[in-house]
């Protein structure tokens, strides 16, 4: 995993059994969602994950652009993801490249698992992430805000999609990587859980894992993706909870 | 709309047969089609082999070339993996850029071989910081009846482990040399239909599959990639399952990718 010629390894786990930013292996980074952030898209989340910040839109159902794409029984679910130019160290040159077509490929797969797209034949549901600041995770963490701002747009789902990558550093299963662990770990692997029928939706992984880490880290990553569903909901709550004190304080 | 219609007709059969079990070719869910390697299959290509899991043909050629290293990793070589989905191997393929389904096969092969350490990269370096060998991977899809990423992986990886550098044609060494291979990763895809997880799709089972499952394993029992695919979920057990199965039938495919049938 990026290993080679690498630079000078990091100590990834102390002695007492910490990561770099003290948390334990089983500890998520602080994470706080947004839900409707924006005004012109009909549903938005941001979300700000450790070092990462991402924005999510939703727009539709709406008139599906191509046309040709357009399906008689069902609404067609095309999600965008896209890294800002100055959301890495170095800078990213703008546009598509073959990583993001490929995960907002396998993130509208995940989504069309959940959204109950018959209900709107011949429309298109519009999912957009902007990855603004990069440190790790930055699919999940799109997951996370896109599936918030589903629910924002009210489209109706299964479920929502809580999503955490579990990885390993120091030859230990360990949630949530951040850069150093993913740049300098043994393995990578991305899911995102419908928590109701405990199924996965997205799953990617690459590294090395023995089937019985690989297990445990299933486990971990449900787990994880569990308390993260908990934030998910407070933030579409906290949403529409009026504020009793100041009525036109805005 | 015939079209459309026989394919959702044949959808509902082969759900209903993969309920008892069964599937539309006689396969058993656990069963992969006959699988053929013949490497150096083109001769102008550093290494090729054209793989055949049943009706469907990949062929991968490998080109060395000399190049720079990139900045941040001077001590090492560069692997380049691009797949062609051409539109001579199925009507559903348009010609154009690549779309997300060829990418996805290039990137999904890509990094089974990364993770795998399969080339070991820095045996690639001639000067660090300045000259390395360039190793492009082309995977040309022929015949696309389903289950596309087992047959490029396999083909892939063996055009690896049957090339050669040519130290010799760019004057860089007296004679040319094999690349060898450290480790041989393979892949192993499953998709659901209902509650059954069959191995090996075939397109129209990929067309009835409620999500597809991809495993990569090594020689030494590893899992070094996974991918899922296609609308559908699976859960931890199921995924359990699969990495069980695909260890056994990945160490069948290494065999094939030295060459042979199985």
């Amino acid at each position: 995993m990026g290993s080679v010629g690498a630079k000078e390894v990091p100590v990834l786990l102390s002695p007492e059994g910490l990561r770099i930013d003290g948390r334990r292996l089983d500890e998520l980074r602080p994470l706080r969602i947004q839900a409707g952030p924006l005004h012109q898209a009909d549903g938005s989340a941001f979300v700000e994950w450790g070092a990462n910040k991402v924005m999510a839109a939703v727009y539709g159902p709406r008139e599906v652009h191509p046309r040709h794409l357009q399906q008689n029984n069902k609404a067609i679910i095309q999600c965008k993801y896209n890294m800002a130019a100055f959301s890495v160290d170095e800078r990213k040159r703008p546009g598509l490249d073959r990583r993001s077509q490929e995960i907002s490929k396998v993130i509208a797969e995940a989504f069309e698992s959940v959204v109950f797209a018959e209900e709107f034949p011949r429309t298109s549901i519009d999912v957009y992430i902007e990855v603004l600041q990069a440190n790790a995770g930055t699919r999940c963490a799109g997951v996370v805000a896109a599936s918030v701002a589903l629910a924002d747009a009210g489209i109706p789902m299964v479920d929502l999609v809580p999503s955490v990558a579990v990885g390993k550093i120091a030859g230990q299963i360990a949630l949530d990587l951040k850069k150093e662990e993913d740049n300098f770990g043994e393995a990578d692997l991305p899911m995102a859980l419908v928590p109701q029928s405990g199924r996965l939706v997205l799953m990617q992984m690459e590294g090395h894992m023995t089937p019985e880490e690989l297990s445990r880290a299933l486990d971990l990553g449900v787990v994880g993706c569990k308390s993260i569903y908990e934030k998910m909901k407070q933030a579409l709550r906290d949403r529409y909870t009026v504020d009793a004190v100041a009525p036109g304080a805005a | 709309m015939t079209a459309e219609v026989t394919a959702e007709i044949r959808t509902a059969h082969i759900l209903d047969l993969a309920g008892e079990g069964k599937r539309l070719d006689g396969r058993g869910p656990d069963e992969y089609r006959h699988i053929e390697v013949e490497p150096g299959f083109v001769t102008t290509a550093d290494g090729s082999a054209l793989v055949r899991i049943g009706d469907t043909a990949v062929l991968a050629g490998v080109k060395l070339e000399l190049g720079k290293p990139f900045p941040d990793t001077p001590n090492a070589g560069v692997l380049t993996t691009n797949a062609e989905l051409i539109p001579l191997s199925s009507p559903v393929f348009e010609p154009g850029p690549p779309q997300p389904g060829a990418i996805e096969v290039s990137r999904v092969v890509d990094r089974a071989i990364r993770a795998a350490e399969a080339i070991d990269l820095t045996r690639l370096c001639v000067t660090p910081g300045e000259k390395t060998w360039v190793c492009y991977v082309d995977l040309h899809v022929l015949d696309h009846s389903g289950n596309l990423i087992d047959a490029a992986m396999l083909a892939g990886v063996s055009a690896l482990a049957h090339a050669t550098v040519p130290a010799k044609r760019f004057g860089v060494a007296e004679a040319d040399y094999p690349l060898d291979l450290q480790h041989v990763p393979v892949e192993c895809t499953f998709v659901r239909l209902g509650d059954a997880l069959v191995v090996d799709p075939t397109f129209s089972e990929e067309q009835a599959a409620q999500g597809r499952v991809t495993i990569a394993t090594d020689e030494t029992g590893r899992v070094v990639a996974m991918q899922k695919g296609l609308v559908g979920a699976f859960s931890p057990d199921d995924v359990r399952e699969m990495v069980r199965r695909a260890l056994v039938h990945g160490d069948r495919m290494r065999i094939a990718a030295r060459g042979g049938t199985t």
